[in-house]
C-alpha cells in the first residue's frame, strides 16, 4: 500500500492505496465522491473526467499514486460557492443538457476545460472536443447547444428549441 | 395556474441538479455496511460442455467468502419468458430454463459459470482467475441458416434451434400469396436489421441484502421495473415471498430496454447475500456489459411489396429470421413478433398483410427489446421497400407514401395488421416535414454538394408505431403472461403537499418534473409542492416500469385517474367545510368554491381538514387524502410522423456525412415539449448510429469481436448534426385521459429507413445502380457498393 495526499475539491485528502488503485477509484471508493463514474474500461466513455492540476484527464486511465500531491476537482466542487449552478451547470439544465445524468459529471469536467483554453468554441469545435466523452441519451444536440450558451454565444437560432 | 408551470410548459428539470452536482445516487454510488462484492468467471468460448469446475483454489484466496457455481442453483427456477408464442401449427414455442449460473453447458461467450465473492471487488477478481475450469468447446452456432438445418443445438433437450415459426396474419397467407402472384408490380427486397448493442451508459449493477432477523431481502439494482424484477425473482427463479423481497431501482443511467429484464446476476447476489448474511455488490464492467446486456434487432428478412399500376399498396409479405440468442430473455419473444408483425401495414391503407417470423436459437448474448423494439425493425422493412418501390415505378418516394396514406377521415382505421389505429394525419405530418426541412431547397443544396465533389441524397420516412404498451386483454390473448397496467398513489400530506407515488420508473425520462406538471394542473396548484416517488417497491403500490413509451400514457393515465379521484374527495371535504353539497363545490386554481357564492377553502385547508377531522361526518367520509388508482389502457397508443434526411457521401471514401435531419411526430397532447424534444433527440441519435456506425458483430466461433468501445462504434458528438424537431402536429390519442401517446422509442424507429434512403438517393444522383446497403452503412461498405 502506499500513502496518497493529494487536494481535491479544495481539501486536503489522503489514503492508503494499493499500486493497481485508479485515481477514478480512489475518488469514488475512498473518498465518497461518487459524482465521478465509471462507463467503460477502456478509457473511452469520458464519465470519469476530472482535472488535474487544472487540466481534463479520465480518472480511470491515471493511477491514484500518480496524482500524489496534485490538486484534483471534480463535479463535487463544481457549483458555485452559496451552492447554486455554476453557468455550465445551469446552461445543462436550461437547456435540457442531459436525460439520466451518467455522463453529465465528465460532460461538465470536459466542457469546463473546453471554455478554458477555448472561451467561444464554434458548434463544430465543442463537437470535436466532446469527441473522448460519450452520451447514449440526449444525441449531444442539447449538451452542444448548453456548451454554447454557457460560452455566453446565442443559442436560439439553433434548431428545435 | 400560470400555463408556464402545468400542462404543454417547457419546464427545467427539477432532478437536473442532483445528477449536475455529482448527488445522484446510482446502484454502484451505493455502500451497505459490510459490503462483499461478487465477481462472475464467464465463459470464453461460445457454446461448450463444462466437463468440471474445481473452485478449491480460489476459495483458499485472500478475502474470498464463497464461490458459486451452477450446482447450487440447479434446485431452482429459471429466468422465464414473459411471451408465450405458438407456432402456426398450434405448437407452443419452446423455452429451453434459463438458469441462474451456467450447468451442464455454457451457450455464449460472457455465459457466467461461477462467481466468487470477497471482501474486496480486487479479491473477488483475483479468486476468479483461479477458478479451474474444464469446458470442452463444442462448435459455435452463430448463423442462423446453419442453425436451422443442423443438428447441432443450443439447447440439446429441445433438439431444434428454432423457437418458434410464427405467422400474422395466417388467415390471409393465401389471399396475400394471391395478391403478390397477380400483381402488377412487386418490389422485393433482402436486408438486415442489424444486432446493437443498447449501451446504456450506466453498466448494470446489483446488491443484495438479507436481515436473518426478519428474513427480508432487499435488492438494489439497475431496473427499469423493479416490481417486474421482483415478481420474476419471487414467482420463478428464487421463491422468495413478494412481500419479503424489496427491489429498489435508484438512480438509473440510462436503460434503452436492456434494463427491463431480469438478470441471473440479481438473483445470484441475493442468494449470496442470505448465505453470507451481508450485502453482496456486483457491477459489470463495460465488456460484460457487451457480452450479457440483452442485445437487440438482429433481423434478416425478406420484404415484397405488390403494387397496382396506379402504385396502390395491395399486399406486403415479410418473411423474418429472428435471432434470440442463446436463452429467451423475458420480452424477447414478443419483440419480432407482436411488437413488428402488427406493425407491418405501416401508415397505409393496403388491404393485406402477412408476416412469418422464425425465431432462432443461436450461441450469442440473449436478444430482447431494445429502444422501439420490433417497430424499428417493421418501419424498416416497409419504408426500404416502398423507398424501392418508387424508385422501380419512376415515382416520387412522398407522393407514393401519400397515395396509400390512411386518411383522417378513416379513423378508427383497422389495420390490415390486425391493430385499430386511434387517430394520425399522416398528410399533415409530411407537409410539415415537407416545410421543416425545406425540401424545396433540396436541389440547390445538392448542386451545392456536387459542386464540392459530394453526392447528396434526400431519404424520407413516414412510420407509425404502437406504444403506450398495453392494454392486458389484448396482450393476454395475445400471449402475454403478464398485464401491463400501471399504478400511482397520490397522498396529499397534512400541510398540502403531496408524494405521487407511480409504478413507472425514470431513468432519463423527466418523470419527476413532468408528473407534477400534470397534478399541478388538475389541482390548480404549484407543482413545486409535488414530489415523485418511484422505483422502490416497498414505496409504490404497483407498477409495470418503463418501456414501450408506456409512462406517461399508461403511468401518467393512473396519475390523472389517482388525481381526480382525490378531488372527489377533496370536494366532499370541502362541502362539509363549507355547509354545501359536495356538487356544488367548484375547484379552480388551487381554491374549492361553492358555486355562485363567495364561500371557498383553499387546497391547504382541505388538506389539513382530511388530516383533523374535528367535527366530521365519518359515516361519509373517512379522514386522510390519499387515493390510489390502475389504469388499464384501452388500446395501445399510435405515435406517427414524417422523417427526413439529407447526407453527403464522399465518393472517394464511401464516408457518410448526415447533414440535415428532420423528425415531425405526432406525439398527441405534450405535457412537457422540452423533454419530449430531448426524447426525440436522443433517438435520433441511436438510429442513425444503427444506420451508419453500429455493428455487434460475432465471428464464426462466438467471439464477440465487438466488446469494447475500442470496437463498437457508439455515435460521439462528431458523428452528428444539430436536429430540426417538431411535435406541432399532434392528433390526441382518444382512449387515454391525457390525450398522449408517447415519445421515447420514436426517434430511433423513424430514423434509420430514412438515412439509408438518403444514402441510396445519393449514390443514385451519383449514377450508381445502388439499391440497397445494410446497416451499418460504412465507408467500406458504401465504397464496396460504388465499385
Amino acid at each position: 500500500m502506499t500513502k496518497v495526499t493529494m487536494t481535491v475539491n479544495g481539501k486536503t485528502v489522503s489514503g492508503d492505496v494499493e499500486g493497481r488503485t485508479l485515481l477514478a477509484s480512489f475518488l469514488r471508493d475512498d473518498q465518497g465522491l461518487t459524482g465521478t463514474h465509471i462507463g467503460c474500461d477502456t478509457s473511452q466513455c469520458g464519465a470519469c473526467v476530472v482535472h488535474v492540476d487544472g487540466v481534463a484527464v479520465k480518472s480511470c486511465t491515471m493511477l491514484a499514486a500518480e496524482a500524489d500531491g496534485a490538486t484534483v476537482d471534480t463535479i463535487e466542487g463544481q457549483a458555485n460557492a452559496d451552492g447554486s449552478l455554476n453557468v455550465i451547470q445551469q446552461a445543462f439544465q436550461d437547456h435540457h443538457g442531459l436525460q439520466c445524468g451518467f455522463c453529465t459529471p465528465g460532460m461538465v469536467m470536459s466542457a469546463a476545460a473546453l471554455l478554458k483554453e477555448n472561451p467561444k468554441p464554434s458548434e463544430q469545435e465543442v463537437r470535436e472536443y466532446l469527441e473522448g466523452n460519450i452520451c447514449r441519451c440526449t444525441g449531444y444536440h442539447n449538451i452542444v447547444k448548453a456548451i454554447m450558451a454557457a460560452s455566453g454565444q446565442d443559442v436560439t437560432a439553433i434548431a428545435a428549441e | 395556474m400560470p400555463k408556464d408551470t402545468g400542462i404543454g410548459a417547457a419546464t427545467v428539470r427539477r432532478e437536473d441538479v442532483r445528477f449536475l452536482t455529482g448527488t445522484g445516487e446510482y446502484t454502484d454510488d451505493i455502500t451497505l455496511a459490510k459490503q462483499t462484492y461478487a465477481v462472475f468467471a464467464r465463459s470464453t468460448v461460445a457454446h461448450g460442455t463444462i466437463k468440471s469446475i474445481d473452485t478449491s483454489a480460489a476459495e483458499a484466496m485472500p478475502g474470498v467468502l464463497a464461490v458459486f457455481t451452477g450446482e447450487d442453483f440447479a434446485d431452482v427456477g429459471g429466468n422465464p419468458a414473459g411471451w408465450l408464442i405458438n407456432s402456426r401449427d398450434g405448437e407452443p414455442m419452446k423455452e429451453p430454463k434459463r438458469p441462474v449460473l451456467a450447468h451442464g453447458k455454457v451457450r455464449h461467450v460472457g455465459d457466467a459459470y461461477a462467481a466468487v465473492i470477497a471482501e474486496t471487488v480486487q479479491q473477488a477478481r483475483d479468486a476468479v482467475e483461479a477458478i479451474e475450469v474444464d469446458i470442452e468447446e463444442l462448435d459455435a452456432i452463430v448463423d442462423m441458416n446453419a442453425a436451422l438445418s443442423g443438428s447441432n443445438f443450443v439447447h440439446d433437450e429441445i433438439g431444434t434451434n428454432q423457437c418458434f415459426d410464427w405467422g400474422w396474419i395466417e388467415d390471409n397467407r393465401e389471399a396475400t400469396d394471391n395478391a403478390i402472384k397477380n400483381a402488377h408490380h412487386v418490389t422485393t427486397l433482402e436486408l438486415v436489421n442489424n444486432r446493437l448493442v443498447p449501451n446504456a451508459m450506466e453498466p448494470r449493477a446489483s446488491i443484495g441484502s438479507y436481515k436473518a432477523s426478519t428474513g427480508e431481502y432487499t435488492l438494489h439494482t439497475t431496473s427499469q421495473n423493479p416490481h417486474l424484477t421482483r415478481l420474476l425473482i419471487s414467482a420463478f427463479v428464487l421463491g422468495i415471498p413478494e412481500n419479503m423481497l424489496t427491489v429498489i431501482a435508484p438512480d438509473v443511467g440510462g436503460g434503452f430496454g436492456s434494463k427491463i429484464y431480469h438478470y441471473g446476476e440479481e438473483a445470484l447476489v441475493l442468494a449470496a447475500a442470505k448465505r453470507l448474511n451481508r450485502p453482496v455488490k456486483w457491477t459489470a464492467d463495460r465488456t460484460e456489459s457487451f457480452l450479457t446486456d440483452a442485445h437487440g434487432r438482429d433481423h434478416v428478412t425478406k420484404i415484397e411489396l405488390a403494387l397496382d399500376k396506379d402504385g396502390k399498396f395491395l399486399a406486403f409479405r415479410t418473411d423474418t429470421k429472428a435471432n434470440v440468442g442463446a436463452y429467451l430473455s423475458n420480452f424477447s419473444t414478443a419483440t419480432p413478433t407482436f411488437l413488428h408483425g402488427t406493425l407491418m401495414a405501416g401508415n397505409y391503407t393496403v388491404p393485406l398483410v402477412y408476416v412469418n417470423v422464425k425465431a432462432v436459437f443461436t450461441n450469442t448474448a440473449p436478444v430482447d427489446a431494445y429502444r422501439g423494439a420490433g417497430r424499428p425493425e417493421a418501419t424498416y422493412s416497409i419504408e426500404r421497400v416502398i423507398d424501392k418501390a418508387a424508385r422501380e415505378l419512376g415515382m416520387d418516394p412522398i407522393e407514393l407514401r401519400r397515395k396509400n396514406f390512411v386518411k383522417p377521415n378513416q379513423y378508427p382505421f383497422a389495420s390490415a395488421a390486425g391493430l385499430e389505429y386511434d387517430a394520425g394525419n399522416y398528410d399533415a405530418l409530411m407537409d410539415k416535414m415537407e416545410e421543416v426541412a425545406d425540401v424545396a431547397g433540396f436541389a440547390a443544396r445538392r448542386a451545392e454538394s456536387e459542386k464540392n465533389g459530394k453526392l447528396r441524397g434526400f431519404g424520407v420516412n413516414a412510420y407509425i408505431e404502437a406504444c403506450g404498451i398495453a392494454p392486458s386483454n389484448l396482450v393476454g390473448v395475445l400471449g402475454s403472461r403478464v398485464g401491463l397496467y400501471d399504478a400511482a398513489t397520490v397522498r396529499v400530506n397534512a400541510t398540502g403537499n403531496l408524494s405521487v407515488m407511480v409504478g413507472a420508473h425514470s431513468h432519463g425520462q423527466g418523470h419527476e418534473t413532468a408528473f407534477p406538471q400534470v397534478v399541478a394542473e388538475m389541482l390548480g396548484i404549484d407543482p413545486a409542492v409535488i414530489d415523485i416517488v418511484h422505483g422502490d417497491t416497498s414505496k409504490i403500490p404497483f407498477g409495470m416500469g418503463t418501456y414501450g413509451s408506456r409512462s406517461l400514457a399508461v403511468c401518467g393515465s393512473a396519475v390523472v385517474r389517482a388525481t381526480e379521484k382525490i378531488i372527489n374527495k377533496a370536494k366532499k371535504i370541502a362541502g362539509h367545510m363549507l355547509e354545501a353539497s359536495e356538487h356544488d363545490i367548484t375547484l379552480a386554481d388551487g381554491v374549492f368554491s361553492v358555486a355562485g357564492t363567495d364561500k371557498s377553502v383553499t387546497f391547504g385547508e382541505v388538506a389539513l381538514k382530511a388530516y383533523i377531522p374535528h367535527e366530521y361526518p365519518l359515516e361519509d367520509i373517512e379522514p386522510g387524502l390519499e387515493e390510489t388508482a390502475f389504469y388499464d389502457p384501452a388500446n395501445f397508443t399510435y405515435p406517427s410522423g414524417a422523417y427526413a434526411c439529407e447526407v453527403e457521401v464522399d465518393p472517394e471514401t464511401g464516408k457518410v456525412t448526415v447533414d440535415r435531419m428532420t423528425a415531425v411526430d405526432d406525439f398527441g397532447n405534450v405535457i412537457n415539449p422540452m423533454i419530449v424534444t430531448g426524447q426525440v433527440q436522443g433517438g435520433l441519435a441511436q438510429g442513425i448510429g444503427q444506420a451508419l456506425l453500429e455493428n455487434t458483430s460475432y465471428d464464426e466461433n462466438g467471439q464477440l469481436l465487438s466488446a469494447s468501445y475500442m470496437d463498437y462504434t457508439m455515435p460521439r458528438a462528431d458523428d452528428l448534426p444539430m436536429f430540426a424537431v417538431d411535435h406541432s402536429q399532434g392528433t390526441p390519442c382518444t382512449h387515454n385521459p391525457l390525450g398522449v401517446k408517447g415519445c421515447g422509442e420514436a426517434g430511433a424507429i423513424g430514423s434509420p429507413p430514412t438515412v439509408v434512403n438518403a444514402v441510396i438517393d445519393a449514390l443514385q444522383s451519383g449514377g450508381k445502380n445502388v439499391t440497397h446497403i445494410d446497416m451499418p452503412v460504412s465507408p467500406a461498405r458504401v465504397w464496396e457498393a460504388m465499385q
